[in-house]
Protein backbone atom coordinates (compact mmCIF):
# COMPACT_ATOMS: atom_id res chain seq x y z
CA UNK A 1 0.00 0.00 0.00
CA UNK A 2 1.37 3.64 -1.27
CA UNK A 3 1.33 6.78 0.64
CA UNK A 4 -2.76 7.22 1.73
CA UNK A 5 -5.11 9.88 -0.93
CA UNK A 6 -6.45 12.75 0.60
CA UNK A 7 -9.59 14.91 -0.24
CA UNK A 8 -9.42 18.73 -0.45
CA UNK A 9 -11.27 19.07 2.49
CA UNK A 10 -8.81 16.95 4.46
CA UNK A 11 -7.72 20.26 5.97
CA UNK A 12 -11.29 20.90 7.91
CA UNK A 13 -11.08 17.29 9.46
CA UNK A 14 -8.42 19.17 11.67
CA UNK A 15 -11.14 21.35 12.75
CA UNK A 16 -13.03 19.29 14.47
CA UNK A 17 -9.86 16.85 15.40
CA UNK A 18 -11.06 14.30 13.80
CA UNK A 19 -9.90 10.46 13.94
CA UNK A 20 -9.17 9.22 10.29
CA UNK A 21 -8.42 5.55 9.02
CA UNK A 22 -7.40 4.20 6.00
CA UNK A 23 -10.68 3.48 3.35
CA UNK A 24 -10.01 2.10 -0.25
CA UNK A 25 -6.72 4.28 -0.27
CA UNK A 26 -8.10 7.28 1.30
CA UNK A 27 -7.24 8.94 4.38
CA UNK A 28 -10.94 9.75 5.85
CA UNK A 29 -12.51 10.79 8.81
CA UNK A 30 -14.17 7.80 10.66
CA UNK A 31 -15.68 10.11 13.30
CA UNK A 32 -15.53 13.70 14.51
CA UNK A 33 -17.36 13.53 17.45
CA UNK A 34 -18.33 10.17 18.03
CA UNK A 35 -20.21 8.08 16.01
CA UNK A 36 -23.49 7.16 17.92
CA UNK A 37 -24.07 10.67 18.53
CA UNK A 38 -23.53 11.84 14.76
CA UNK A 39 -25.82 8.76 13.84
CA UNK A 40 -28.70 10.16 16.27
CA UNK A 41 -27.66 14.00 15.24
CA UNK A 42 -28.04 12.58 11.21
CA UNK A 43 -31.18 10.88 12.09
CA UNK A 44 -32.85 13.89 14.37
CA UNK A 45 -31.11 17.18 12.22
CA UNK A 46 -28.30 16.48 9.68
CA UNK A 47 -25.10 15.14 8.75
CA UNK A 48 -22.79 16.73 6.77
CA UNK A 49 -20.47 14.14 4.73
CA UNK A 50 -17.16 13.83 3.02
CA UNK A 51 -17.87 11.44 0.22
CA UNK A 52 -15.20 13.06 -2.25
CA UNK A 53 -13.66 9.89 -1.92
CA UNK A 54 -16.04 8.52 -4.06
CA UNK A 55 -14.75 7.95 -7.82
CA UNK A 56 -16.87 10.03 -10.50
CA UNK A 57 -16.45 9.03 -14.31
CA UNK A 58 -17.40 10.74 -16.90
CA UNK A 59 -18.95 9.25 -20.24
CA UNK A 60 -19.38 11.41 -23.31
CA UNK A 61 -20.52 10.98 -27.07
CA UNK A 62 -23.28 10.08 -29.05
CA UNK A 63 -23.33 5.86 -28.35
CA UNK A 64 -22.96 6.69 -24.67
CA UNK A 65 -26.26 5.39 -23.98
CA UNK A 66 -26.36 2.40 -26.27
CA UNK A 67 -22.98 2.00 -24.28
CA UNK A 68 -24.02 2.25 -20.62
CA UNK A 69 -26.80 -0.23 -21.50
CA UNK A 70 -24.46 -2.71 -22.20
CA UNK A 71 -22.39 -2.02 -19.24
CA UNK A 72 -25.18 -1.33 -16.67
CA UNK A 73 -27.87 -3.86 -15.29
CA UNK A 74 -30.92 -1.45 -14.48
CA UNK A 75 -32.68 0.33 -17.85
CA UNK A 76 -31.12 4.09 -18.71
CA UNK A 77 -33.37 4.53 -21.55
CA UNK A 78 -35.88 5.12 -18.70
CA UNK A 79 -33.98 8.18 -16.84
CA UNK A 80 -34.69 11.63 -18.23
CA UNK A 81 -32.23 14.32 -18.19
CA UNK A 82 -31.81 15.32 -14.47
CA UNK A 83 -32.30 12.12 -13.43
CA UNK A 84 -30.05 10.26 -11.35
CA UNK A 85 -30.15 5.98 -11.56
CA UNK A 86 -28.91 3.79 -9.02
CA UNK A 87 -27.45 0.87 -11.48
CA UNK A 88 -25.05 -2.34 -11.16
CA UNK A 89 -22.37 -3.23 -13.12
CA UNK A 90 -21.75 -6.84 -13.15
CA UNK A 91 -19.05 -9.71 -14.78
CA UNK A 92 -20.73 -12.17 -17.61
CA UNK A 93 -21.31 -14.40 -14.35
CA UNK A 94 -23.39 -12.09 -12.76
CA UNK A 95 -20.74 -10.95 -9.99
CA UNK A 96 -20.72 -7.19 -9.31
CA UNK A 97 -18.25 -5.31 -10.34
CA UNK A 98 -19.58 -2.13 -8.66
CA UNK A 99 -23.11 -0.74 -7.84
CA UNK A 100 -23.29 3.24 -8.73
CA UNK A 101 -25.11 6.21 -10.02
CA UNK A 102 -25.36 7.36 -12.78
CA UNK A 103 -26.68 10.82 -13.67
CA UNK A 104 -27.93 11.86 -17.11
CA UNK A 105 -26.29 15.42 -17.46
CA UNK A 106 -27.74 15.47 -21.02
CA UNK A 107 -28.75 13.24 -23.84
CA UNK A 108 -25.04 12.13 -24.63
CA UNK A 109 -23.14 12.80 -21.62
CA UNK A 110 -23.17 10.88 -18.26
CA UNK A 111 -21.80 11.36 -15.09
CA UNK A 112 -21.27 7.79 -13.22
CA UNK A 113 -20.01 7.85 -9.00
CA UNK A 114 -18.63 4.54 -8.02
CA UNK A 115 -17.07 3.41 -4.69
CA UNK A 116 -13.56 4.83 -3.84
CA UNK A 117 -12.15 1.53 -3.58
CA UNK A 118 -13.49 0.22 -6.84
CA UNK A 119 -12.47 3.58 -9.23
CA UNK A 120 -9.91 2.30 -10.85
CA UNK A 121 -11.43 -0.69 -11.46
CA UNK A 122 -14.54 0.26 -13.09
CA UNK A 123 -12.63 3.08 -15.40
CA UNK A 124 -10.43 0.13 -16.39
CA UNK A 125 -13.04 -2.05 -17.32
CA UNK A 126 -15.20 0.66 -18.41
CA UNK A 127 -12.44 1.94 -20.75
CA UNK A 128 -11.89 -2.03 -22.44
CA UNK A 129 -15.79 -2.52 -23.47
CA UNK A 130 -16.22 1.02 -24.79
CA UNK A 131 -17.68 0.92 -27.69
CA UNK A 132 -18.96 3.20 -30.50
CA UNK A 133 -18.38 7.01 -30.49
CA UNK A 134 -18.07 7.76 -26.41
CA UNK A 135 -14.89 8.68 -24.65
CA UNK A 136 -14.24 7.96 -20.85
CA UNK A 137 -12.73 9.68 -17.92
CA UNK A 138 -11.97 9.38 -14.49
CA UNK A 139 -12.47 13.26 -13.69
CA UNK A 140 -12.55 11.99 -9.49
CA UNK A 141 -9.95 14.63 -8.85
CA UNK A 142 -11.98 17.27 -10.21
CA UNK A 143 -14.78 16.94 -7.39
CA UNK A 144 -15.49 17.57 -4.19
CA UNK A 145 -18.58 15.52 -3.21
CA UNK A 146 -20.48 16.49 0.03
CA UNK A 147 -23.80 14.73 1.28
CA UNK A 148 -26.10 17.15 3.78
CA UNK A 149 -28.64 14.14 5.26
CA UNK A 150 -31.08 14.40 7.79
CA UNK A 151 -34.89 16.01 8.44
CA UNK A 152 -32.73 19.44 8.50
CA UNK A 153 -30.85 19.18 5.15
CA UNK A 154 -33.51 20.99 2.50
CA UNK A 155 -33.62 23.83 5.06
CA UNK A 156 -29.98 24.41 5.80
CA UNK A 157 -29.05 23.81 2.20
CA UNK A 158 -32.15 26.16 1.31
CA UNK A 159 -30.30 29.05 2.90
CA UNK A 160 -27.36 29.30 0.49
CA UNK A 161 -29.52 29.13 -2.73
CA UNK A 162 -31.77 31.07 -4.50
CA UNK A 163 -33.13 27.60 -6.59
CA UNK A 164 -36.04 26.33 -4.87
CA UNK A 165 -34.44 22.86 -3.51
CA UNK A 166 -38.26 21.61 -2.76
CA UNK A 167 -38.49 21.08 -6.97
CA UNK A 168 -36.08 18.97 -6.59
CA UNK A 169 -37.49 15.17 -6.18
CA UNK A 170 -36.19 12.05 -4.76
CA UNK A 171 -33.64 10.68 -7.66
CA UNK A 172 -33.61 14.50 -9.37
CA UNK A 173 -31.20 16.46 -9.62
CA UNK A 174 -30.12 20.22 -10.78
CA UNK A 175 -27.05 21.24 -12.73
CA UNK A 176 -24.26 24.41 -12.36
CA UNK A 177 -26.48 25.51 -9.15
CA UNK A 178 -25.36 28.48 -7.34
CA UNK A 179 -24.46 28.41 -3.79
CA UNK A 180 -23.58 30.84 -1.44
CA UNK A 181 -22.13 33.29 -4.00
CA UNK A 182 -19.29 30.30 -4.66
CA UNK A 183 -17.38 30.69 -7.66
CA UNK A 184 -18.35 27.03 -9.17
CA UNK A 185 -21.64 26.01 -9.97
CA UNK A 186 -22.90 22.36 -8.62
CA UNK A 187 -24.57 19.52 -9.30
CA UNK A 188 -27.23 18.79 -6.49
CA UNK A 189 -29.15 15.62 -6.32
CA UNK A 190 -31.71 14.92 -4.09
CA UNK A 191 -30.18 11.07 -3.12
CA UNK A 192 -28.26 9.69 0.04
CA UNK A 193 -26.53 6.72 1.48
CA UNK A 194 -28.80 7.13 5.27
CA UNK A 195 -31.97 6.56 4.44
CA UNK A 196 -33.07 10.00 5.76
CA UNK A 197 -33.87 12.56 3.03
CA UNK A 198 -31.02 15.12 2.02
CA UNK A 199 -28.81 15.95 -0.83
CA UNK A 200 -25.58 15.11 -2.43
CA UNK A 201 -23.01 17.73 -3.72
CA UNK A 202 -20.71 17.94 -6.82
CA UNK A 203 -18.54 20.92 -7.00
CA UNK A 204 -15.26 21.86 -8.46
CA UNK A 205 -12.56 20.60 -5.65
CA UNK A 206 -11.12 24.42 -5.09
CA UNK A 207 -14.42 25.47 -3.51
CA UNK A 208 -15.16 22.16 -1.82
CA UNK A 209 -13.45 24.09 1.34
CA UNK A 210 -15.55 26.97 1.05
CA UNK A 211 -18.97 24.99 0.64
CA UNK A 212 -18.52 22.51 3.55
CA UNK A 213 -17.75 25.83 5.74
CA UNK A 214 -20.42 27.40 4.46
CA UNK A 215 -23.19 24.62 5.14
CA UNK A 216 -21.89 24.20 8.66
CA UNK A 217 -22.64 27.69 9.13
CA UNK A 218 -25.41 27.34 7.48
CA UNK A 219 -26.39 24.61 9.89
CA UNK A 220 -25.10 25.91 13.06
CA UNK A 221 -28.63 26.51 14.22
CA UNK A 222 -30.31 23.63 13.03
CA UNK A 223 -27.75 21.30 14.75
CA UNK A 224 -25.93 20.28 12.03
CA UNK A 225 -22.94 18.19 12.63
CA UNK A 226 -20.22 16.29 10.51
CA UNK A 227 -20.30 12.88 10.29
CA UNK A 228 -17.46 10.09 9.66
CA UNK A 229 -17.78 6.88 7.78
CA UNK A 230 -18.48 5.16 10.77
CA UNK A 231 -22.06 6.72 11.15
CA UNK A 232 -21.98 6.69 7.57
CA UNK A 233 -22.22 2.65 7.88
CA UNK A 234 -24.24 2.52 10.76
CA UNK A 235 -26.88 4.79 8.83
CA UNK A 236 -26.56 2.91 5.55
CA UNK A 237 -27.01 -0.34 7.16
CA UNK A 238 -30.15 0.53 9.29
CA UNK A 239 -31.65 1.66 6.06
CA UNK A 240 -30.50 -1.91 4.40
CA UNK A 241 -28.47 -0.04 1.68
CA UNK A 242 -25.94 -2.19 0.67
CA UNK A 243 -21.50 -1.78 1.06
CA UNK A 244 -19.56 -3.05 -1.80
CA UNK A 245 -16.94 -5.45 -0.17
CA UNK A 246 -19.75 -6.67 2.21
CA UNK A 247 -23.35 -7.17 0.34
CA UNK A 248 -22.16 -6.57 -2.83
CA UNK A 249 -18.79 -8.62 -4.37
CA UNK A 250 -17.43 -10.41 -7.44
CA UNK A 251 -18.85 -13.44 -5.68
CA UNK A 252 -22.19 -12.04 -4.93
CA UNK A 253 -24.81 -10.80 -7.58
CA UNK A 254 -27.41 -8.17 -7.11
CA UNK A 255 -29.86 -10.47 -7.12
CA UNK A 256 -28.39 -12.60 -4.32
CA UNK A 257 -28.09 -8.97 -2.70
CA UNK A 258 -31.90 -8.25 -3.00
CA UNK A 259 -31.06 -5.48 -5.63
CA UNK A 260 -33.34 -7.08 -8.36
CA UNK A 261 -35.05 -3.62 -8.78
CA UNK A 262 -31.95 -2.29 -10.24
CA UNK A 263 -31.92 -5.58 -12.68
CA UNK A 264 -33.88 -4.86 -15.66
CA UNK A 265 -33.58 -8.32 -17.05
CA UNK A 266 -36.24 -7.42 -19.69
CA UNK A 267 -35.00 -4.34 -21.24
CA UNK A 268 -34.29 -4.65 -24.82
CA UNK A 269 -30.58 -3.89 -24.91
CA UNK A 270 -28.37 -7.01 -23.87
CA UNK A 271 -26.11 -6.14 -20.92
CA UNK A 272 -23.06 -8.03 -19.55
CA UNK A 273 -24.36 -10.80 -16.74
CA UNK A 274 -27.66 -10.64 -18.11
CA UNK A 275 -27.94 -14.46 -19.00
CA UNK A 276 -27.25 -15.30 -14.98
CA UNK A 277 -28.97 -12.52 -13.78
CA UNK A 278 -32.25 -13.37 -15.83
CA UNK A 279 -32.22 -16.53 -14.71
CA UNK A 280 -31.94 -15.83 -10.99
CA UNK A 281 -34.76 -13.53 -11.27
CA UNK A 282 -36.86 -15.89 -13.04
CA UNK A 283 -36.09 -19.12 -10.63
CA UNK A 284 -34.88 -16.98 -7.53
CA UNK A 285 -31.62 -16.68 -6.68
CA UNK A 286 -30.12 -20.09 -4.29
CA UNK A 287 -28.80 -17.47 -1.29
CA UNK A 288 -30.71 -14.65 -0.30
CA UNK A 289 -29.70 -11.13 1.75
CA UNK A 290 -31.66 -11.72 4.87
CA UNK A 291 -32.10 -9.59 8.18
CA UNK A 292 -31.02 -11.21 11.26
CA UNK A 293 -32.00 -10.06 14.80
CA UNK A 294 -29.86 -11.93 17.74
CA UNK A 295 -31.60 -13.48 20.52
CA UNK A 296 -28.52 -14.31 22.35
CA UNK A 297 -26.23 -11.84 23.48
CA UNK A 298 -23.47 -10.89 20.91
CA UNK A 299 -23.14 -8.86 17.76
CA UNK A 300 -23.06 -10.06 14.34
CA UNK A 301 -20.36 -8.74 12.29
CA UNK A 302 -18.90 -9.36 8.68
CA UNK A 303 -17.87 -13.02 7.92
CA UNK A 304 -19.32 -14.26 10.96
CA UNK A 305 -20.72 -17.93 9.75
CA UNK A 306 -24.62 -18.62 9.80
CA UNK A 307 -25.52 -22.07 11.00
CA UNK A 308 -28.77 -24.12 10.47
CA UNK A 309 -28.85 -26.77 13.33
CA UNK A 310 -24.65 -26.49 13.32
CA UNK A 311 -24.01 -26.62 9.66
CA UNK A 312 -23.54 -23.64 7.54
CA UNK A 313 -25.69 -22.21 5.68
CA UNK A 314 -24.15 -19.07 5.08
CA UNK A 315 -22.56 -15.99 6.55
CA UNK A 316 -23.05 -12.43 7.92
CA UNK A 317 -22.08 -9.11 5.30
CA UNK A 318 -22.72 -6.62 8.04
CA UNK A 319 -23.68 -6.64 11.52
CA UNK A 320 -23.49 -4.03 14.48
CA UNK A 321 -25.99 -2.81 17.32
CA UNK A 322 -28.36 -0.34 15.21
CA UNK A 323 -27.69 2.57 17.48
CA UNK A 324 -31.47 3.58 16.30
CA UNK A 325 -32.96 0.06 17.95
CA UNK A 326 -30.31 -0.59 20.51
CA UNK A 327 -30.54 -4.44 18.65
CA UNK A 328 -27.64 -6.29 17.60
CA UNK A 329 -28.68 -7.28 14.33
CA UNK A 330 -26.96 -8.27 10.90
CA UNK A 331 -27.57 -8.82 7.16
CA UNK A 332 -26.78 -12.24 6.32
CA UNK A 333 -26.46 -14.04 2.77
CA UNK A 334 -28.28 -17.18 3.56
CA UNK A 335 -29.42 -20.50 1.17
CA UNK A 336 -32.65 -19.61 0.03
CA UNK A 337 -34.37 -22.32 1.52
CA UNK A 338 -33.58 -20.84 4.89
CA UNK A 339 -34.76 -17.22 4.41
CA UNK A 340 -38.30 -17.62 6.03
CA UNK A 341 -39.00 -14.46 8.05
CA UNK A 342 -39.45 -15.90 12.30
CA UNK A 343 -36.97 -18.84 11.35
CA UNK A 344 -34.51 -19.18 13.76
CA UNK A 345 -30.72 -19.31 12.71
CA UNK A 346 -27.35 -19.35 14.53
CA UNK A 347 -24.61 -17.08 14.48
CA UNK A 348 -20.67 -18.23 15.06
CA UNK A 349 -19.69 -15.57 17.22
CA UNK A 350 -16.10 -16.13 18.09
CA UNK A 351 -16.21 -19.33 19.91
CA UNK A 352 -19.63 -18.81 20.47
CA UNK A 353 -22.48 -20.14 18.50
CA UNK A 354 -25.83 -17.76 19.40
CA UNK A 355 -29.35 -17.96 18.07
CA UNK A 356 -30.48 -15.79 15.97
CA UNK A 357 -34.22 -14.95 14.01
CA UNK A 358 -34.54 -13.87 10.33
CA UNK A 359 -36.70 -10.64 10.46
CA UNK A 360 -38.08 -8.07 7.94
CA UNK A 361 -35.40 -5.29 6.43
CA UNK A 362 -34.75 -2.35 6.33
CA UNK A 363 -34.23 -2.22 9.99
CA UNK A 364 -34.98 1.56 10.23
CA UNK A 365 -37.20 3.03 7.32
CA UNK A 366 -38.10 7.12 7.80
CA UNK A 367 -41.36 8.12 8.81
CA UNK B 1 -5.61 12.11 29.27
CA UNK B 2 -5.60 10.58 32.76
CA UNK B 3 -3.69 7.81 33.82
CA UNK B 4 -3.63 6.89 37.58
CA UNK B 5 -0.13 6.64 38.89
CA UNK B 6 -0.67 3.63 41.04
CA UNK B 7 -2.02 0.78 38.41
CA UNK B 8 0.23 -1.05 36.45
CA UNK B 9 -0.48 -1.61 32.60
CA UNK B 10 -0.42 -3.87 30.01
CA UNK B 11 0.99 -3.40 26.05
CA UNK B 12 -2.63 -4.70 25.31
CA UNK B 13 -3.95 -1.47 26.66
CA UNK B 14 -5.43 -3.23 30.28
CA UNK B 15 -4.95 -1.87 33.89
CA UNK B 16 -4.17 -3.48 36.74
CA UNK B 17 -4.57 -2.02 40.38
CA UNK B 18 -3.19 -4.33 43.05
CA UNK B 19 -5.80 -4.48 46.43
CA UNK B 20 -3.97 -7.25 48.52
CA UNK B 21 -3.28 -10.73 46.80
CA UNK B 22 -6.29 -9.79 44.49
CA UNK B 23 -6.03 -7.38 40.93
CA UNK B 24 -8.84 -5.56 39.29
CA UNK B 25 -8.87 -5.21 35.58
CA UNK B 26 -9.71 -2.82 33.31
CA UNK B 27 -9.15 -0.98 29.98
CA UNK B 28 -7.11 2.54 29.68
CA UNK B 29 -8.62 5.59 28.85
CA UNK B 30 -6.01 5.45 25.46
CA UNK B 31 -7.95 2.11 24.60
CA UNK B 32 -11.74 3.57 25.20
CA UNK B 33 -10.99 6.41 23.28
CA UNK B 34 -9.18 4.48 20.27
CA UNK B 35 -12.47 2.22 20.05
CA UNK B 36 -15.31 4.86 20.21
CA UNK B 37 -18.67 4.15 21.71
CA UNK B 38 -18.40 0.53 23.47
CA UNK B 39 -21.75 -1.16 23.17
CA UNK B 40 -20.97 -4.60 24.47
CA UNK B 41 -18.92 -5.85 26.79
CA UNK B 42 -18.16 -9.94 27.05
CA UNK B 43 -16.76 -11.27 30.21
CA UNK B 44 -15.77 -14.89 31.70
CA UNK B 45 -17.33 -16.55 34.67
CA UNK B 46 -16.99 -16.05 38.14
CA UNK B 47 -14.76 -18.86 38.58
CA UNK B 48 -12.82 -19.53 35.27
CA UNK B 49 -9.22 -19.18 34.87
CA UNK B 50 -7.53 -16.45 33.52
CA UNK B 51 -4.31 -17.80 31.24
CA UNK B 52 -1.34 -14.86 30.85
CA UNK B 53 -1.54 -13.05 27.49
CA UNK B 54 -4.42 -14.70 26.41
CA UNK B 55 -7.99 -13.43 25.23
CA UNK B 56 -10.85 -13.42 28.15
CA UNK B 57 -13.29 -11.56 27.24
CA UNK B 58 -13.99 -8.71 24.59
CA UNK B 59 -14.99 -5.30 23.87
CA UNK B 60 -17.10 -4.37 21.20
CA UNK B 61 -17.64 -0.40 20.07
CA UNK B 62 -20.08 0.22 17.55
CA UNK B 63 -17.52 -0.59 14.35
CA UNK B 64 -15.37 -3.14 15.26
CA UNK B 65 -14.19 -6.09 18.22
CA UNK B 66 -11.54 -5.92 20.43
CA UNK B 67 -10.13 -9.17 22.83
CA UNK B 68 -9.01 -8.54 26.30
CA UNK B 69 -5.80 -10.18 26.55
CA UNK B 70 -4.84 -11.60 30.31
CA UNK B 71 -2.09 -9.35 31.85
CA UNK B 72 -1.87 -11.75 34.75
CA UNK B 73 -2.83 -15.56 35.11
CA UNK B 74 -5.34 -16.56 38.17
CA UNK B 75 -8.44 -17.41 38.88
CA UNK B 76 -11.68 -14.80 38.51
CA UNK B 77 -13.65 -13.97 41.52
CA UNK B 78 -15.65 -11.37 40.77
CA UNK B 79 -17.05 -9.57 37.49
CA UNK B 80 -18.36 -6.29 36.80
CA UNK B 81 -21.99 -7.00 36.04
CA UNK B 82 -23.35 -3.78 35.52
CA UNK B 83 -21.23 -3.52 31.86
CA UNK B 84 -23.90 -5.78 30.50
CA UNK B 85 -26.57 -2.74 30.82
CA UNK B 86 -23.97 0.06 31.23
CA UNK B 87 -21.36 -0.94 28.80
CA UNK B 88 -20.93 2.87 27.97
CA UNK B 89 -19.46 3.05 31.29
CA UNK B 90 -15.85 1.75 29.65
CA UNK B 91 -16.01 5.51 27.77
CA UNK B 92 -17.45 7.18 30.49
CA UNK B 93 -14.95 6.06 33.32
CA UNK B 94 -12.66 3.49 31.95
CA UNK B 95 -10.37 3.54 35.26
CA UNK B 96 -12.77 3.54 38.39
CA UNK B 97 -16.78 2.11 37.08
CA UNK B 98 -15.43 0.06 33.96
CA UNK B 99 -14.07 -2.44 36.10
CA UNK B 100 -13.89 -5.71 34.54
CA UNK B 101 -12.85 -8.31 36.27
CA UNK B 102 -11.26 -9.10 40.07
CA UNK B 103 -8.91 -11.88 39.91
CA UNK B 104 -6.98 -13.93 42.70
CA UNK B 105 -3.71 -14.02 41.56
CA UNK B 106 -1.89 -16.85 41.01
CA UNK B 107 2.21 -15.55 40.92
CA UNK B 108 2.34 -11.94 42.27
CA UNK B 109 6.04 -11.77 40.34
CA UNK B 110 3.47 -11.45 37.05
CA UNK B 111 3.24 -8.00 38.04
CA UNK B 112 6.77 -7.40 37.17
CA UNK B 113 6.08 -7.71 33.66
CA UNK B 114 4.16 -4.95 33.05
CA UNK B 115 4.53 -0.92 32.77
CA UNK B 116 4.14 1.62 35.59
CA UNK B 117 2.22 4.81 34.39
CA UNK B 118 5.55 6.40 32.96
CA UNK B 119 6.44 3.24 31.00
CA UNK B 120 2.73 3.00 29.20
CA UNK B 121 2.64 6.71 28.69
CA UNK B 122 5.68 6.84 27.14
CA UNK B 123 4.28 3.75 24.94
CA UNK B 124 1.17 5.27 24.05
CA UNK B 125 2.67 8.35 22.84
CA UNK B 126 4.99 6.55 20.53
CA UNK B 127 1.99 4.68 18.49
Amino acid sequence: MGELKRTPLFPVYQDFNAKTVDFGGWEMPVQFVGIKDEHHTTREKAGLFDVSHMGEILVEGPDSEAYLQKMLTNDLSKASINQAQYTIMCYEDGGTIDDLLVYKLDESKYFLVVNAANTEKDYDWLKEHAEGDVTVRNVTPDYVQIALQGPKAETILQQLTEEDLSEIKFFRFKQDVQLNGIEHGAIISRTGYTGEDGFEIYINHASGVELWRAILKAGEAHGVTPVGLGARDTLRFEANLALYGQELSKDITPVEAGLGFAVKAKKEADFIGKEVLAEQKANGPKRKLVGLEMMDKGIPRHGYDVLKDGENVGFITSGTQSPTLGKNVGLALVQAEYVNEGETLEVQVRKRTLEAKIVPTPFYKRK
Amino acid sequence: MSLPKEYYYSKEHEWVKVEGDKVRIGITDFAQDELGDIVFVELPEEGDELDLDQPFGSVESVKTVSELYAPVSGKVVEINEELEDSPEFVNESPFEKAWMVVVELNDKSELDNLMDADAYKDMIDTE
